[in-house]
């Protein structure tokens, strides 16, 4: 029988790459200040790695009470079976309440494989996260290519477990005054479930640019045409000292890599401006872009979706405006 | 080698529309299709079963009409499918979904388990693991490329960074990328067969679960509620010339302090 005053506190998976700390997990911790504010317990960051020790400050400046630090050489590189048993010894130590994971490659893998194993609920890549007034947590999350949101629960077992995307909640800044506590914790290995070996871990240099940290985005949807109207969109966004994105047409075409991708099967962006070029706005497109401070769309149909959510709509023709806003704006702000 | 493939039949989410006039979605008109990355999960099976030698088996969870995709999984070349459907699966989130799947999947003999890495309906990206996980057999997910060497798996699998090559021996589970390889389509002689193939239909009764594992009863997650996004009141729309919509955008963008 579940006892839920056993279990307290937001846990947050800090992830890592390399002994960098991903800007995902300083986001949760973030988010989990707030929740824990509202229930009045502890923000705990879970770090598993290898010679990470020395960062655990970095976590608490953002805001963790409590950093569980799990140094150890098998943790170098993530390997699912490894953090597994990390993670669900560390839960089963400390009792979380609430545990949140980047919806990362890494998150996504490890968080199902935990929730199975802990017999609890886990809610994929939730966009809102909130306490109900009896103290539960409250996901919100888009289903059916974002066409719909659902509030998803999980009363009867802990920890409430959740995944979120990168982008989505916001850091606080770092205070590097701020008090915590560090608990070096050591793990238990059964090595014997170490099944996978890693025989290569690649990066490859594809001209990569995380699309969720811009501030300005010009992106480009069908409208564009080809190559060459999105070369034009690259010009654009040199003079704009921004960054190009697209929606998922230019993508499927082999115009721009999946990683520039805005939108519920690429990323979440937030950026202060937004420039929808040629994108007519199906609703897995909006869900990625919505949030942006000032969204600027140019399409010819007017009756487009995008021009539902965008401050400034002009419909018109891209491969005519694109040409001309870029020699204009070369002139002002040389 | 025998291999077992996830499949799922989804709504096709790129057609759902949503009534802009109430708000709610529009639902009917809309195809059902075999989940993209199970249908990359499958291309790759059978590509292994062109190169070594393998028996397929598709199995899916869902209503009796899921039998469809059971059928195309045939078409392309699946040896066996095994359609989970009883009323005791109905309100399963994904952990009593990962349970009813690992049940039936206990009871049959397989070298390795294939699944999308995720379906375009939920986008959770979680059975997979979570079946994994039930079975005590190791997963790899965001899998692109899947080899066999005689001896281990070889798997090439994305990251948001590049790639890692991992490998592994035994039994395992991969959860597949619709990118990874194109899925080929029902040959003529595929589809005729399909329909002489039984699809095995299997209850609760006939899988190894914990019946309190099942349907609503064996999901810790409950839907509170569901509700279409609201969209945000539309700011001004300009129908001029190129040379004044530029003007505008400017003179917006100076007011805003972005330029």
């Amino acid at each position: 029988m579940l006892v839920k005053k056993d279990y307290t506190g937001v846990y947050v998976f800090a992830e890592q790459r390399e002994g960098v700390i991903q800007s995902v997990a300083l986001e949760l911790i973030g988010k989990a200040r707030e929740l824990a504010d509202v229930l009045e317990e502890k923000v705990v960051a879970i770090f598993p790695g290898k010679g990470i020790t020395d960062q655990c400050q970095t976590l608490i400046a953002h805001g963790a009470d409590d950093v569980i630090c799990i140094d150890h050489p098998e943790l170098e590189f993530y390997l699912t079976e490894q953090y597994a048993q990390v993670v669900d010894q560390v839960v089963k130590a400390f009792r979380p309440s609430i545990l949140l994971f980047g919806a990362t490659t890494i998150g996504r893998d490890l968080a199902p494989r935990l929730s199975a194993r802990l017999e609890t609920g886990l809610t994929a890549d939730c966009t809102k996260l909130e306490i109900s007034e009896t103290r539960e947590l409250m996901m919100t999350r888009p289903a059916f290519g974002g066409n719909l949101m659902a509030t998803i629960m999980c009363t009867e077992h802990r920890p409430q477990m959740s995944t979120v995307r990168p982008g989505v909640m916001q850091k606080l800044p770092a205070d590097p005054n701020r008090q915590g506590t560090i608990i070096p914790f050591e793990p238990k290995f059964d090595k014997a479930r170490f099944k996978v070996e890693m025989l290569e871990n690649v990066k490859e240099d594809k001209g990569m640019v995380d699309i969720a940290e811009a501030k300005i985005l010009v992106s480009g949807g069908r409208g564009v045409g080809n190559q060459e109207g999105f070369d034009r969109l690259r010009d654009l966004a040199e003079v704009l000292g921004a960054e190009v994105s697209s929606s998922r047409a230019m993508v499927d075409a082999g115009i721009i890599g999946h990683d520039r991708q805005v939108g519920q099967t690429g990323k979440t962006v937030r950026p202060d401006l937004y420039l929808a070029l040629g994108i007519s706005g199906a609703i897995q497109h909006l869900a990625g872009m919505e949030e942006s401070d000032f969204i600027v769309a140019v399409n010819k149909d007017k009756f487009a979706p995008i021009f539902q959510v965008a401050d400034l709509g002009i419909v018109g023709d891209v491969n005519k405006i694109v040409p001309l806003l870029t020699e204009r704006l070369k002139g002002m702000i040389k | 080698m025998k291999i077992v493939v996830c499949i799922k039949q989804v709504p096709d989410t790129t057609e759902i529309k949503i009534n802009p006039v109430t708000g709610t979605l529009i639902r009917d008109g809309v195809p059902s299709i075999m989940n993209p990355d199970d249908k990359g999960g499958l291309e790759m099976a059978l590509r292994l079963k062109d190169a070594y030698g393998a028996e397929v088996t598709v199995i899916t969870m869902g209503p009796p009409q899921a039998d469809l995709v059971l059928r195309e999984a045939l078409a392309m070349g699946a040896d066996k499918a095994i359609l989970l459907t009883d009323r005791k699966f109905a309100g399963a989130d994904t952990l009593a979904t990962s349970n009813a799947l690992a049940g039936a999947i206990r009871t049959l003999k397989w070298d390795l388990i294939v699944a999308g890495r995720q379906a375009i309906d939920g986008d959770t990206a979680q059975v997979g693991p979570q079946i994994a996980e039930h079975l005590d057999i190791p997963q790899i997910s965001y899998v692109a490329d899947l080899q066999w060497d005689g001896q281990r798996f070889l798997v090439k699998k994305e990251t948001e960074e590049g790639y890692q090559r991992l490998a592994v021996a035994g039994p395992c589970l991969m959860t597949v990328l619709a990118s990874g390889c194109k899925a080929r389509y029902m040959s003529v002689r595929g589809i005729v067969d399909a329909y002489n193939k039984p699809v095995e239909i299997w209850g609760a009764d006939h899988i190894e679960v914990d019946e309190e594992k099942l349907g609503l009863k064996g999901s810790p997650t409950r839907v509170a509620k569901a509700f279409t996004k609201g969209l945000k009141q539309a700011g001004e729309v300009f129908e001029v010339d190129a040379e004044e919509a530029v003007g505008i955008i400017i003179s917006k963008l100076k007011e805003k302090f972005i330029i």
